[in-house]
């Protein structure tokens, strides 16, 4: 054989690309290293807002605040907790979605005779799904901030306003992109259907998603829970 | 169901490039995950409104553990790095403890601060 049958076949073995030294997808790798990178973005609003948690010099206030000495009636929590534990196992279920998605393009070529089979093999509706789910989040973002402006916190007002709305709006920003990747994703699937040859791309968008999920869980506990 | 689609070998699914090294999980285990992520939410939630209990030494503690829990459910089942190559885990937890340990390191320093100079009292 010569060198470019070789190398012709080496291509046609990894669907058109040559190998790589790591034998791994490049993109995946890549995906993963800039998910590192974002760990630490996060890592910097999440220290910012905690660092400043309790230091702000006037209201409002996250959690039930006491200002001495009129201790008997402390000031009201701004923070919605019923709100935001909805809006979160929103988001949760939107990544049982993502992954579901990512099964059905990987079993594509598998016949389907069941109904169940069907839907669970059905990746235009668990991309649907999940980008629903991300815009359903978007939407509880959007009324929580809305409500937060009403009741007289804004960005500027104090510290927990700066770092509250600087690390929530940029995991939102995340989640908007998310939902942008996956309507880009059905986008293919409508014109040409997306097969198991695209599974690569459809995992690098799911462990996108996944990250902003576990981010989530990160910011509810820290933020929201923790007094 | 007849059967399960996720435990068929995708034969056109590219699993070197992918770095999978273990067959990825069912869509029965996805649904089992899911149940639990949202079972550990509900207790989360259920525990801030116990007065009792957030007072006591053990509410922060508690919250931590079931978030990282959480945490990690979702980066070893949704994620998959329970079943791909060792390399993605390398990429992903190395920054994770750069992360971690700076936070803590952050907190320490201006917790310190805060203690001798008397701000934010």
């Amino acid at each position: 054989m010569t060198h470019a049958a070789a190398a012709h076949s080496a291509h046609d073995d990894t669907h058109g690309h040559p190998p790589t030294s790591t034998g791994l997808d490049n993109k995946k790798l890549a995906i993963w290293a800039f998910i590192g990178s974002e760990c630490m973005l996060f890592a910097s609003l999440i220290s910012t807002y905690l660092i400043y948690k309790g230091r702000s010099v006037v209201g409002p206030y996250p959690h039930e605040a006491c200002l001495p000495p009129a201790c008997s009636t402390p000031l009201k929590a701004i923070l919605n907790i019923p709100v935001t534990s909805a809006s979160t196992f929103v988001l949760l279920m939107s990544s049982l979605a993502m992954v579901l998605a990512l099964a059905a393009v990987e079993n594509k070529d598998q016949p389907k005779t069941t109904l169940g089979e069907k839907i669970l093999g059905s990746s235009k509706l668990w991309l649907w799904m999940t980008a629903l789910l991300g815009t359903t989040f978007l939407g509880f973002q959007a009324f929580e901030f809305t409500s937060f402006v009403h009741e007289g916190l804004t960005i500027r007002t104090n510290l927990f306003g700066s770092s509250f709305f600087t690390l929530t709006g940029f995991h939102g920003a995340h989640v908007t992109a998310g939902v942008l990747w996956l309507l880009t994703l059905l986008a293919i699937d409508y014109r040409r259907g997306l097969g198991p040859t695209d599974a690569i791309n459809v995992d690098l968008a799911a462990l996108y998603w996944h990250f902003v999920d576990v981010v989530w869980i990160a910011i509810f506990t820290l933020v929201y829970l923790i007094k | 169901m007849a059967h399960d689609p996720a435990h068929q070998h995708h034969a056109n699914v590219d699993h070197t490039a992918m770095g999978i090294e273990k067959e990825h999980p069912t869509w029965s285990v996805y649904w089992k995950v899911a149940t639990i992520l949202t079972l550990i939410t509900v207790a989360e939630v259920w525990v801030y409104y116990i007065p009792s209990f957030v007072a006591s030494r053990g509410f922060v503690p508690t919250l931590l553990v079931l978030s990282a829990v959480k945490f990690f459910i979702v980066v070893a089942f949704y994620m998959h790095l329970r079943y791909d190559h060792k390399l993605f885990r390398a990429l992903f937890t190395a920054p994770l403890i750069i992360a971690m340990t700076t936070i803590v390191a952050l907190l320490f320093l201006f917790g310190k601060l805060a203690a001798r100079t008397g701000l934010g009292a």
